[in-house]
């Protein structure tokens, strides 16, 4: 298919702008550019057509079934969006003053009040815009408040390596040094190696519960109580929430602070890529450090002030707003008995899944999982030479997104799948009896699924060639 | 109860006898008992979706859309394309997740590289990313490409917006890595002071172009003085002036990053907005966050990737070059939909009518007694007066006529903006209503 800029045709333009009402303002030649920036030249229904090719190309979850492990690609509802979309939330200025922005300020208020009570939290920031934004702003919580005990050893956070990878990389981009313990056969952490790494060096512990092998940790409070007894402060990685959403909380389970995806636990759209909405609650002892400007509650009603230790801004304004906007709706609309119903279903629909494939394939751990599980493609791939990747690409000709591959890294031919709890039981038979069907096709055609996908608009792509003679831009 | 589970109670008893349980709740058997949640979460009951809509209507009401907005200050009212919403509201691209699986995804891949070779177009700069949070949190990523292991120090200039420089101090102060402000004189950064702080410590300064007043910057003599002193330059720039402005690769910058809200992106109090970050060739494999780039398939087809992710931290973990790993992916479309759609001439003439109407409102309120600029030199479309009243009070007066004022700055002054959705009307009322406060 055409670049966009291969369709473009000079002289062909859309009419956007009337003419000025007042006389133009001379811009010195010394700052002027030469010439304008080339832009594609087209008309309006070359752009419509031109994206909605795109659009054909692109796989949403509204497409099918996405079952991608610790991405929780449940359905994306609609209320939502137009929520999202009321011109009350869209055409408000950040810079308003607060008596205008009653609405937006409430908005987040509410969505501080449930998540708090959701996460088991005191307090709660939304301007980190992502996951790992959040990560790196919960991390310097952690930062300030070891700084502010003037306790200047406390330099390294532990972090397990089935770990996330952005967990270690925040750690260190917030200027700590990384200790990786090792798992357990288990799957979850190894104690006796967790205490041998705590130390009064230790700030803090990052911890996903339930892991990124799907399984709930069943020493979590022994491994909080290490972290602590060792003065360090442990950290909720909140990617798996949706699995104990209302169940249990991380409040509960010794953490000091945590982070949320809105765009896998609370129905966001992931929008293929961004924008998501990382908002990070904490406990009552780190509330001094939270970045600038939190909502607070006053005779006039809400305004926004900074906490007296605080980190300091971590984004421009107050973060990714409308994802927030589309978050408390799916919360309001849930409520208090649909939030535990969600996360309970997601738990019935990865154990039904896995109950459904385990005669066939390896399971990498032979425990109930929670809301994902983690197969281990290495005997079959030792049988018959096909790998967890050929697997992925003959889903991809069967309609069905992949698992996550090749991850967590501890498993090594590892596919995690999460089916989530938007899925219903036929969609879920479908893609089993998908699954068993290339299993078959492995052991006799493996050839077959080397060559897969073959439906797609193209196939297996040359990825080493593309890093090492990137072509990253179409040429002028 | 809202809900948006499929399950029937029938499916869900055939479901739970397949995994062996009874109840749902004994899926949960393995968790230590002391974290079980034993009562219900205390928020409301569930609604469905009529309730909720009225709901989010009866909030978004509580807030004030004003009809004219002369409040810039790093959120700018532009005109959004209708062509733009049509586009980013198709569920395809709404509801994809990132491009891991390239061969069911060459659509937003697509979108991506066209995005990405867009702002190089706009920038001159040889390679950008797929996007970044927003601009502040792209200086404060442009701020760890330029550290070297002797050379740490980052320079930002005062005439910066002030949420970029506090963001910018986070990350460095996270990284602990120094961060000095230069010193502003006359509303412009004191390109001698910038001298006389360079040094072998200095990693790379930060301008901005237009700065926060709104005034034009000499940026290329900042490129100058941070090169000689060994230093690399970032450059922070408002991409509609860009537009028109000489790009900050001709400037001499090695990293160009901004605020692309105005790139067809509502004010949304602030967010989603989007980062753009665009570097020299020599810098792209510091260059964070997801980046997409073209090869072919088996075949011989042509089709996009993401590419060079051993920068990243899935692969590099805790040496990667960031931890970025959702970006503002749906904003990058937009932007790049609203730049095919008002084209080479289209941005312009946004640029130039933004420019040309914060002129007139500055000629207009400049010549009220108290009103005068407070800078000279040219500028875009912000700029500072003085205000002989409580600024508080004019903000009134023109809420009253459904005016959102220019912000009032902490040291005095307030900070005006237009663009091309301020009519004359419009500014000629501005202008009348501070005469009538100031007692003019």
């Amino acid at each position: 298919m055409k670049l966009i800029f291969e369709k473009s045709v000079e002289g062909r333009s859309c009419s956007i702008l009337p003419p000025c009402d007042v006389p133009a303002a001379e811009l010195p030649t010394a700052l002027a550019r030469d010439k304008a920036p080339d832009l594609p030249r087209l008309c309006e229904n070359d752009i419509s057509r031109h994206y909605t090719q795109l659009a054909r190309r692109t796989r949403g979850v509204n497409g099918g079934f996405y079952p991608l492990g610790s991405c929780t690609m449940k359905y994306n509802p609609k209320v939502n969006e137009v929520a999202a979309a009321l011109p009350g939330f869209t055409d408000v200025h950040p810079l308003q003053p607060a008596h205008t922005v009653q609405g937006c300020l409430e908005v987040l208020a509410l969505a501080e009040q449930y998540l708090c009570e959701i996460t088991g939290m005191d307090a709660m920031t939304f301007q980190p815009a992502a996951g790992a934004h959040g990560e790196y702003t919960g991390l310097l919580l952690i930062k300030a408040y070891h700084e502010h005990r003037g306790d200047a050893a406390r330099t390294k956070i532990i972090v397990p390596d089935s770990a996330h990878g952005t967990n270690p990389a925040s750690a260190a981009m917030a200027g700590f040094s990384v200790v990786n313990v090792p798992s357990a056969p288990n799957g979850c952490v190894d104690l006796e190696k967790l205490r041998e790494a705590v130390g009064p060096d230790t700030a803090g512990l990052m911890l996903t519960n339930p892991n990124t092998v799907g399984l709930f940790d069943e020493n979590i409070l022994e491994i909080t109580r290490i972290i602590h007894e060792a003065g360090g402060l442990n950290y909720y990685d909140g990617a798996n929430l949706n699995a104990v959403m209302g169940v249990a909380r991380p409040g509960d389970m010794g953490f000091d602070v945590v982070h949320l995806n809105l765009h896998k636990t609370f129905s966001t759209p992931h929008g293929g890529g961004g924008p998501g909405s990382g908002p990070v609650g904490c406990k009552e002892l780190l509330r001094p450090f939270l970045p600038k400007e939190s909502v607070a509650q006053g005779p006039d009603g809400y305004a926004l002030e900074d906490q007296p230790c605080s980190v300091g801004r971590v984004k421009e304004f107050y973060g990714n707003f409308l994802v927030v906007v589309k978050a408390l709706a799916y919360i309001i609309t849930l409520g208090r008995e649909g939030i535990p119903q969600a996360a309970k279903h997601a738990v019935l629909n990865a154990n039904y899944m896995m109950e459904c494939l385990k005669d066939l394939y390896d399971m990498a751990y032979d425990a109930r999982c929670m809301h994902e599980f983690v197969m281990d493609l290495g005997r079959l791939k030792g049988e018959t030479g096909v790998s967890a990747m050929d697997i992925a690409k003959g889903l991809l000709d069967n309609g069905i997104h992949p698992p996550t591959m090749y991850f967590p890294l501890i498993v090594h031919e590892a596919l995690m799948v999460e089916p989530t709890e938007t899925e219903s039981k036929e969609t879920i038979d479908e893609a089993v009896e998908v699954l068993r069907r290339l299993y078959s096709q492995a052991q006799e055609d493996p050839e077959s699924l080397h060559q897969a996908p073959v439906t797609t608009v193209v196939r297996r792509l040359d990825e080493v060639g593309a890093a090492r003679h990137p072509k990253l831009i179409f040429p002028q | 109860m809202g809900s948006y589970l499929p399950h029937t109670p029938e499916e869900r008893a055939a479901m739970l006898q397949k995994v062996g349980c009874s109840t749902l709740e004994e899926l949960f058997a393995g968790l230590p008992e002391e974290v079980v949640l034993r009562r219900p979460l205390n928020i409301p009951e569930g609604q469905a979706e009529l309730a909720v809509r009225r709901r989010m209507e009866e909030l978004a009401a509580k807030n004030t859309v004003f009809p004219a907005v002369f409040r810039g200050a790093g959120a700018y009212r532009h005109y959004i394309p209708a062509i733009v919403g049509s586009v980013t509201s198709k569920e395809d691209f709404v509801t994809a997740y990132t491009p891991y699986q390239a061969e069911i995804s060459q659509g937003v891949l697509q979108s991506i590289f066209e995005y990405q070779t867009m702002i190089c177009r706009l920038t001159g700069m040889d390679v950008s990313n797929a996007s970044i949070y927003d601009g502040a949190s792209a200086a404060g990523e442009a701020a760890a490409m330029c550290r070297e292991r002797n050379r740490t120090k980052m320079l930002v200039s005062a005439a910066a917006h002030p949420h970029v420089i506090e963001t910018l101090r986070t990350y460095c102060h996270g990284a602990g890595a120094p961060l000095e402000v230069v010193p502003a004189r006359d509303g412009r950064t004191d390109l001698e002071a910038l001298r006389d702080m360079m040094g072998p410590d200095v990693a790379g300064v930060y301008l901005a172009q237009p700065n926060y007043y709104g005034l034009l910057e000499d940026a290329e003599e900042a490129a100058r003085i941070a090169h000689e002193g060994g230093a690399k330059f970032v450059m922070g720039v408002n991409p509609i002036a860009a537009a028109i402005l000489k790009t900050p690769a001709d400037c001499g910058a090695d990293v160009a990053v901004g605020e692309g809200q105005p790139l067809g992106m509502p004010l949304s109090f602030g967010g989603p907005y989007l980062g753009f970050m665009a570097c020299k060739a020599a810098m792209t494999r510091r260059l964070p966050g997801r980046i997409v780039g073209e090869t072919t398939d088996v075949e011989g087809k042509r089709a996009y990737v993401l590419t060079l992710q051993a920068r990243e931290q899935h692969i590099r973990r805790e040496k990667a070059s960031s931890n970025v790993c959702s970006n503002q992916a749906l904003c990058a479309l937009t932007a790049s939909v609203y730049m095919a759609a008002m084209g080479p001439d289209g941005i312009q003439e946004a640029a130039r009518q933004s420019m040309a109407k914060a002129h007139y409102l500055a000629e207009g309120l400049g010549k009220i007694s108290g009103f005068g600029l407070r800078h000279e030199g040219p500028f875009f479309h912000e700029f500072v007066t003085g205000c002989p009243v409580d600024p508080e009070k004019l903000m009134s007066a023109l809420e009253a006529k459904g005016i959102l004022g220019g912000l009032p700055l902490p040291e005095g002054g307030i900070l005006w903006c237009a663009t091309e959705m301020n009519t004359k009307a419009q500014m000629d009322l501005v202008i009348e209503t501070a005469k009538e406060v100031a007692g003019a």
